[in-house]
This record gives C-alpha cells, sequence and structure tokens, in this order.
C-alpha cells in the first residue's frame, strides 16, 4: 500500500493516518461483516440450501428484490422528469422543491414509515379517496413498492442532476442548427449522454430499496409470503434465535449489494473513458 | 419553428407546463405529504396533548436522552475518524484508493438489519465473543455500547465522503509551503488544512448527526426494547405505533421531523458556501 506514497507529496503522516484509517475500519465495518461470512460456513451447504429456497425466505427475497426492481423502475422515469422541470425550467418554488427532493433521505425512515402509512391507510389524506377506487395500499404490496419509492427518488435526482446542469448546450444547439427536431435532440443526443447517471442513480435507488426496512415494514402488512421483505424476515429469525437462517438471508442479501456496488463502479469508469465523446 | 435559437435548448410550452406539473405532482404527494402528515397527526389532538405525550412522559425523555448520547459518540467518533480518513486518500497517492473509498462507502450500501445482525453475531450469547464476554459481566448488545457501535456502522461514511472529494480538489500545495516553512503536521492540519474544509467538516458532522439520531433498522437490531433503558426516538416511535398511542407516537415523530427539517435547511445554507459542483453529487 505503501508503494508511492511520499513521491507525490512531502506531507508528514501518511502511515499514521492510513494505519489508523485501516484499524478503524477493519474494526467497526470489516471485521464485522467478515463474522457474517464465517458464521455462514458454520452451515452446511445442505442446510444453507433448505433455508434460502424455504418458500417464506423465496417469497420475501422476491417481495424485497422484485418491489424494489419496480420501484427503481418508477424512480428512474419520474427522477428524470423531476430533474428535467428543476434544471431545465425556471417556475416558483422551484429552490423549495429542490429541497424537498431530499426529505427521503434526512428524514429518519422509522417516521417515513408510520406517516406513509397515515397517509396511505383507508383513513388516511391519501388512502381515502384511493379506497373509493377501490385501490388498497396501505398493508399491501402496493405500500411497499410506495415506501421504496418515497425512499429512492433523492437517488436517481441527485444522480443525474449535475450531469445534465454540466450538459454542454453548444451539442444541443449543433443538433437543432443540423436539422434535428426538438424530441430527436433530446432522444438521441440529451439523454444518451445521461445514461451513465440514470443507471448508477437506478443502481442506488434499488440497493437503498432492496435493503430498507424502517419505512416499509410500517405500510407493509407484513403477511408472510406475501407482503413479507427479506429484512424483516431477518428480524423475525433473529428473534427466534434462528440464526442460521438470518443469517444465510443476510449473507444473500449482502452479496446482491456488493454486485450492486461493483456494477455502480463499472458503470462510473465506463462514464468516464466516454466523457471525450461529449 | 423560425427562429432555431430561440427554440433550440427548450420545449414547447404546453410540454414544459406538462412536465412542471408532473414534477411538482410526484414531489408534494411522494415527498413532502409524509413530512406535513407527521405534524398534522402529532397536533391532531391540540397542543396541550402534544407536550403531554412529547416531553411529558418519563419514556419520551429517557428516548431523547439515549437519542443524543448515542449520537454525540457516534458522530464524534466517525468525525475523528472521518478527517483522518480523508487526509490519508486526498493528500496522497497510492495503489487501492479506488479500493479504500468504496471500503469506506459499504455501509452506504449494507441493509441496517444487517448493520445491527453482524454485531449480533460478535456479541450476542450464541455469538463469537458473547459467552466470554457474559461471563466477565461487559454488556454491549442490548446496551447503549451495541446502540453506538450499530450506528457508528452506518454513520461510517458520512464525514470521510464530504471531505474527501473537497480536500483532493484543494491539492497539497498550500500544506507542502506550511510544511517547507517550518511547521509541524499537526499545525499544517489546524492553521491550514482544517480552515480550507470547516465547511465541508460541518456538511459532514450535520449528515452523519442526523442519520445518527434517525437511525432505526440497525438499531432495532441490537437494543432490545428495554422500556426506559434502550429505546431511541425512532424505537419509540415505534413501540407507540405499535400500541395505538397514534398522537404520542406521531409527537415524537415530529421531533425527529424537525431535525429533519433544520438539518435540510442547514444543508441547503452550506451547500451555498461550498463549491457547488463539489457536494451536489453526494448523498
Amino acid at each position: 500500500m505503501k508503494g508511492g506514497a511520499g513521491r507525490r507529496s512531502t506531507l508528514p503522516g501518511f502511515g499514521l493516518t492510513m494505519g489508523l484509517t485501516l484499524t478503524w475500519l477493519s474494526l467497526i465495518i470489516l471485521i464485522p461483516l467478515a463474522g457474517l461470512f464465517f458464521k455462514t460456513f458454520e452451515l452446511s451447504l445442505d442446510q444453507f440450501w433448505t433455508i434460502l429456497t424455504s418458500r417464506r425466505t423465496l417469497s420475501a427475497l422476491r417481495v424485497s428484490f422484485g418491489l424494489a426492481f419496480a420501484a427503481a423502475l418508477v424512480n428512474l422515469v419520474m427522477g428524470t422528469i423531476v430533474v428535467w422541470a428543476l434544471v431545465r425550467y425556471r417556475f416558483p418554488g422551484r429552490r423549495i422543491f429542490d429541497a424537498i427532493v431530499d426529505i427521503p433521505f434526512a428524514l429518519p425512515t422509522a417516521v417515513a414509515g408510520v406517516a406513509l402509512t397515515a397517509l396511505f391507510a383507508q383513513t388516511g389524506w391519501l388512502g381515502a379517496p384511493l379506497a373509493q377506487l377501490g385501490i388498497k395500499v396501505a398493508f399491501t404490496p402496493v405500500g411497499i413498492f410506495v415506501a421504496m419509492i418515497f425512499i429512492g427518488i433523492p437517488f436517481v435526482v441527485r444522480t443525474v442532476q449535475p450531469v445534465l446542469i454540466d450538459l454542454d448546450a453548444e451539442v444541443e444547439e449543433a443538433a437543432a442548427s443540423l436539422g434535428a427536431n426538438r424530441w430527436q435532440t433530446i432522444t438521441r443526443v440529451i439523454l444518451p449522454s445521461l445514461i451513465p447517471a440514470l443507471m448508477t442513480g437506478f443502481a442506488l435507488a434499488f440497493a437503498r430499496a432492496v435493503g430498507e426496512y424502517g419505512s416499509v415494514i410500517f405500510i407493509a402488512g407484513n403477511l408472510p409470503n406475501v407482503s413479507e421483505i427479506a429484512p424483516l424476515l431477518i428480524v423475525i429469525r433473529l428473534s427466534e434465535f434462528r440464526y442460521a437462517d438470518a443469517t444465510a438471508i443476510a449473507v444473500v442479501m449482502l452479496v446482491a449489494s456488493f454486485l450492486i456496488i461493483f456494477v455502480v463502479n463499472r458503470i462510473q469508469r465506463w462514464a468516464q473513458t466516454r466523457i471525450p465523446a461529449h | 419553428m423560425n427562429s432555431v435559437r430561440a427554440d433550440s435548448r427548450t420545449e414547447p410550452r404546453i410540454v414544459r407546463i406538462l412536465i412542471i406539473a408532473i414534477a411538482l405532482i410526484f414531489l408534494t404527494v411522494f415527498v413532502a405529504l409524509p413530512l406535513v402528515v407527521v405534524f398534522a397527526q402529532a397536533f391532531s389532538k391540540g397542543l396541550g396533548a402534544y407536550f403531554a405525550a412529547a416531553l411529558g412522559e418519563p419514556e419520551a425523555l429517557s428516548a431523547i436522552r439515549l437519542t443524543l448520547l448515542t449520537a454525540a459518540i457516534s458522530v464524534s467518533l466517525n468525525l475523528v475518524f472521518g478527517v483522518i480518513a480523508a487526509w490519508a486518500v486526498s493528500k496522497f497517492e497510492f495503489r487501492g484508493k479506488t479500493l479504500l473509498i468504496t471500503l469506506i462507502d459499504l455501509p452506504f450500501s449494507v441493509s441496517p438489519v444487517i448493520s445491527g445482525l453482524v454485531y449480533v453475531l460478535l456479541f450476542g450469547a450464541q455469538g463469537y465473543w458473547g459467552p466470554w464476554l457474559q461471563s466477565h459481566n461487559i454488556y454491549i448488545l442490548f446496551a447503549l455500547p451495541g446502540i453506538a457501535l450499530a450506528t457508528t456502522f452506518v454513520t461510517f461514511p458520512f464525514v470521510a465522503r464530504a471531505l474527501i472529494p473537497l480536500m483532493q480538489e484543494q491539492g497539497t500545495q498550500e500544506e507542502e509551503a506550511a510544511i517547507s516553512l517550518g511547521a509541524s503536521g499537526l499545525q499544517t492540519f489546524f492553521r491550514v488544512t482544517l480552515p480550507n474544509v470547516k465547511w465541508g467538516v460541518l456538511y459532514g458532522v450535520l449528515l452523519c448527526n442526523a442519520r445518527a439520531m434517525g437511525e432505526f433498522g440497525a438499531v432495532s437490531v441490537v437494543s432490545g426494547h428495554i422500556r426506559g433503558e434502550t429505546n431511541t426516538m425512532p424505537l419509540l416511535v415505534e413501540i407507540l405505533y405499535n400500541e395505538y398511542q397514534f398522537v404520542s407516537s406521531f409527537a415524537i415523530a415530529s421531533l425527529l421531523a424537525m431535525l429533519a427539517l433544520i438539518t435540510l435547511i442547514a444543508k441547503t445554507i452550506l451547500e451555498r458556501n461550498l463549491d457547488e459542483g463539489q457536494l451536489s453529487g453526494g448523498d
């Protein structure tokens, strides 16, 4: 690790600060996470497989991953519209709406959970009119979907926004002066240069929604096999002292997180090599 | 379309209005209303009931105290180590830097429940060190140390992440000048580096603190929910809610929502103080 240190910098403290950083990182993050993997190795492959393929585990994983994917898709579309409105148009209250985007980051998840439930319950401000239309949101998988949209939207907006702001105006003007109509300019020139940011935002929103707990469990209904998310099943297994079950589900989710991080890093690298193109 | 120049970077009026309307309705319904509903519910039985629930109950006070204490511990730990990590990462070149930054960011991608679970596996009765700790009467799980540890885990990246891009941008020239003029490393840090990144430090601490006070999933797993002892404010929100004490639950929730609002306002002000491009991409 110390390979290049000192060559480009004459500043002191590399060894000390790097040592402290690695120690702290290991103590708080790496050793506890490694413990999770070691605990899994105590299971035989057979046990591991039985836990993961049990109906309840599979359902919970399907609910978490499936609905997170659907919610991230909605966030991708709505996030793009929100970014477009915030960056390209001027309207009263724009700055306030820009700040509002961060509410899901700032609001504690348990607070978001009880608030969304109150809002979408059959007596709630939105739940009541929806119930008249025959749509039930709270205590159904739709509620999980709604909570995941709430929690994921800032990831898409805050990832795409700076890229759209930095987009060169000249490229658009060139496209227009070459005879492209506005729709062609947007779909063939602007959107392609946003693709890495859109993919990153989608991946981050998806990752967050898959692991989300607090804002989901109140509105979910938590019916096993129907509206039970994987993180909740981990908590339930822990409370039943079925540590092996909890660990096995957690490892699957952790590996999924690692995969998403890997994909995001790849996209970032790909985006950097694309820069000269626009 | 008679003038290419005027029309080339915007859409027809009707499309503009439509896009703005969709964006604003979406943000209002999915993002703003949940915040509003917290206060509406909290004050639904009047001010008296609100204050009695939020500040009158010993359980509420104990939760507020525990939340403040936990945040104080986690934020100060992550402040110190975040600054140290940012110095190591941003002022030196070394192999594996991208990997190190990815590892620092890791807690953002891990489910909060898993962040709590890993400590249960280490310190729990069936965990690696649980039996030894128990025989020595050291209590980590279902007590303050476990809650502080889990909170430190989930808030680990905030300070480092706010500082690394900022300190990288500023380079090392000023620090090198200070060193060559005879300043010590610590003097250089406190007199040169820190004044340059003070808003970034504040930004990181602000977000770290908001998450520390609001963390639910990770703390829920390690807390044990001992009434009046190991319940933080978010956990109390859940308990009261499940007991159908909605006014009390939303009263505590409203305190946390106010913290979120203050955090958002302060964040907006800080972002104006900081170089826009530096932090707008962060979360």
